[in-house]
């Protein structure tokens, strides 16, 4: 039967508008990052198009396939390895050249490509014209011209991605590098070939990969293909080549050279001119004066910072509260309605006072979530988080992080969880693991609704100073323990920063405000089945055994609770409700709030009145600084495992359970003595 | 002389890249190429890193990368 069903990966640099080309072509609402980092995860999505199914990849953002990044080698290792159909090269028109490197590269590996020419429209505005007949005719594959944020070319894509892989066969793409090279590895051509099952171009790409320096292309090899003495032909090849080039230049530099020398050729005879530097950044050169001025530039960061919680409780807050009152009315709707169907007192109080009431008390902070998000979104779209990274990187870097972390730490901030997973773009191991073991302690929207909760009862008057407090302890602890790690554990370089800063660019709302409810969404999925999940463990562990009144000391939750609450007397919330919310927040920390809702609320009273009876301003605070702290929640540690492994993982949790209580302890025992 | 010897404003012409393997294949991949005219553009408020115009687009870099870079005033 003829094939209906095709891969496509879209590949490209950051910034150049893939992400938006994905959106159009699967209709599903992706996120649009302007630093790299952000697409890390292998997304993908479906379209159909005349008859034919299309699963479409969307690789991360990445220059190169140098290999020295992880983003670079998953790409590398997707491209060889599963050889999709087709690969649509998403090129920044206004950035030809070094776009086009990525797209030199794809060609070397033997794949069938669709060259997009995106952000056509502003180069057209400019006057300059790309003959696009002439550069599919030198590269063997389709042209399109795009204007993704319009949403213009997609079709002429989708055609031309049916086309090449109907009818296209293996693309002929050949980049000649120069003699001394070429000499090279036509020899190791003829004496790798007879051995191997690869396709020809990508044999070649390895061995230009193997001569370059690639330690792990070379061990691939050199497992597949027995080869004598695969070193010694190795270096042998590499010092003849040297020898041709003179001694300033090696078999790297010389690669990459007749790439970008090609490229320009290639441009020459294509592009009628080049946008110039000035004329790109005309607009941001004017911002970043003041974006990135010596006095400006920090202060800057700092009250938007600033600025973003501000709008979180000042916005959020109003809007929190009418769900609040829509789901109580919900509750009491629903408790009367099962009365009405006489249904027995256990299942009454497993739905009322343990599903609804338990999720509604999460699901209200919703709006204040969305809010972060979307701030966060709105910052990155437009640009300015790479501003922010350049202007802290100095910072950073003196406490012993990357840069490049910065970007996970700030999504720490929305959740623990995706920000673990965006450091895979920091390069080396050892970057990766300090800032994953810091990133718990970045407050998450999880911990928001605790954070709510307590101050707006005892701190009614100074809520988001006393919020921002945590925020700020929270990222000094953070940045401590990556010290810490880096001093016992690791004493290496630093990874080095080498950042883009792209232009700024008007973010398009309707994204920024999609995925930021998409992010929402994520939440309210992890508060759906998890907290559901957790409540109802909860509640049976109060229900019964049977017959004790819900949720007393004397159901199996209050045991627990009375067994371990003495544990925290020294910090002030030495009670067994405590003692269990904090157990419960192992699972997710928004279930604190869900919890001591549920258990306060089932002899009577409110949460309020309960958090007014047994807690004090300080032990309140101190009981916030607990959760800050003490173990990161079940996805999170899940999170760390994945991308750390078990043994970093135990670490963590053990690390933020002693350094929770330490803490609240001090913090509790000096305040009290004021 | 060292790209991170260079005054904001100037421009220069890359004569070589040190360093390790990994660092000259990122800095070269990014454009970085010998005979490569790039722009100081600017320095960041707290005095690293620097921000270098380059091909057609503006690159961040810490000291000890613009160490890397060898360059000669044109």
């Amino acid at each position: 039967m003829e094939k209906r069903k095709f891969t496509i990966a879209l590949a490209g640099n950051p910034n150049s508008g893939k992400t938006s080309i994905f959106n159009n072509l699967t209709g599903s609402h992706q996120y649009v990052g302007n630093w790299p980092g952000v697409t890390v995860e292998k997304k993908s999505g479906v379209f159909k198009y005349k008859d034919y199914e299309f699963e479409v990849i969307d690789l991360p953002g990445i220059y190169s396939f140098t290999a020295s990044s992880l983003d670079e080698k998953v790409s590398a290792d997707f491209l060889l390895n599963s050889r999709p159909d087709v690969v649509v090269v998403v090129i920044d028109s206004t950035n030809i050249e070094r776009n086009f490197y990525l797209l030199i590269q794809v060609l070397e590996m033997g794949l069938k490509v669709v060259v997009d020419l995106n952000m056509i429209d502003m180069i057209k505005e400019k006057g300059i014209r790309i003959d696009t007949k002439k550069l599919s005719l030198i590269l063997d594959s389709f042209v399109v011209e795009t204007n993704a944020r319009d949403n213009i070319g997609t079709e002429s894509l989708k055609e031309a991605i049916l086309n090449t892989v109907l009818y296209k066969k293996e693309n002929n793409f050949h980049l000649k590098y120069r003699k001394s090279v070429e000499k090279e590895i036509d020899n190791l051509f003829s004496i790798l070939k007879e051995k191997s099952n690869e396709s020809d171009n990508s044999l070649r790409w390895k061995i230009i990969e193997i001569l370059q320096g690639n330690r792990e292309v070379f061990e691939e090899v050199k497992r597949e293909i027995k080869i004598e003495n695969f070193d010694k032909i190795i270096n042998e090849a590499i010092e003849r080549i040297e020898r041709e080039v003179g001694e300033d230049d090696d078999v790297t530099t010389v690669i990459i050279e007749d790439r970008y020398a090609y490229i320009q050729g290639l441009i020459k005879e294509c592009v009628s001119r080049e946008l110039n530097v000035k004329e790109r950044y005309d607009i941001s050169n004017r911002i970043d004066k003041i974006v990135t001025n010596r006095f400006i530039g920090i202060p800057l960061f700092l009250i938007l910072m600033w600025i973003m919680f501000e709008l979180v409780f000042a916005v959020g807050n109003p809007l929190a509260d009418i769900l609040d009152v829509l789901f109580n009315k919900f509750a009491v709707l629903t408790s009367s309605w099962l009365t009405m169907l006489s249904s027995p007192l256990w299942l009454k109080s497993l739905i009322v006072e343990g599903i609804i009431k338990g999720v509604g008390s999460v699901v209200i902070f919703f709006p204040n979530i969305i809010i972060l998000f979307l701030y966060i979104s709105l910052l990155e779209d437009s640009g300015y988080m790479a501003r922010a990274a350049f202007v802290m990187d100095k910072l950073m870097h003196t406490l012993g992080l990357h840069g490049k972390s910065f970007i996970p730490m700030i999504l720490g901030f929305g959740c623990n969880v995706p920000a673990i997973m965006a450091t895979r773009t920091l390069e080396t191991k050892k970057d990766r693991i300090l800032t994953i073991l810091a990133i718990p302690y970045i407050s998450c929207s999880a911990r928001l609704p605790i954070y709510i909760l307590f101050t707006s009862i005892f701190f009614k008057h100074s809520q988001s100073l006393i919020v921002f407090s945590l925020y700020i302890i929270g990222i000094v602890i953070a940045i401590l323990i990556a010290r810490f790690f880096k001093l016992t554990f690791f004493k290496h370089e630093v990874a080095p920063l080498i950042m883009e800063l792209p232009p700024y660019r008007v973010p398009k709302l309707k994204f920024a405000f999609l995925h930021s409810w998409r992010r929402g969404e994520m939440f309210l999925k992890k508060a759906g089945t998890v907290i559901v999940a957790a409540v109802i463990i909860i509640w049976f562990l109060s229900y019964f055994p049977m017959g004790v009144d819900y949720a007393s000391a004397d159901s199996f939750l209050g045991r627990i609770g009375k067994l371990i609450a003495p544990i925290f007397s020294p910090a002030g919330f030495g009670f067994w409700q405590a003692a269990v919310a904090i157990l419960m927040g192992v699972m997710a920390k928004e279930i604190v709030v869900g919890t001591l809702g549920t258990l306060s609320g089932l002899d009577g009273g409110t949460l309020n009145s309960f958090l007014i009876s047994h807690f004090t301003p300080i032990s309140a605070y101190s009981f916030m600084l607990m959760s800050l702290i003490y173990i990161p929640c079940v996805a999170t540690i899940a999170a760390i495992k994945k991308e750390a492994g078990t043994k970093w993982a135990f670490i963590s949790v053990f690390t933020s359970l002693i350094l929770g209580w330490i803490i609240s302890v001090i913090f509790y025992q000096i305040a009290a003595l004021f | 002389m060292k790209l991170s010897e260079i005054k904001v404003g100037e421009s220069v012409r890359v004569k070589k890249i040190k360093g390790d393997i990994n660092m000259r294949q990122r800095l070269l991949s990014m454009g970085i190429l010998p005979g490569e005219i790039i722009k100081v553009e600017k320095i960041a408020p707290l005095g690293d890193p620097i921000d270098i115009s380059v091909k057609n687009y503006h690159l961040s870099l810490r000291k000890e990368e613009s160490d890397l870079i060898i360059v000669e005033r044109i």
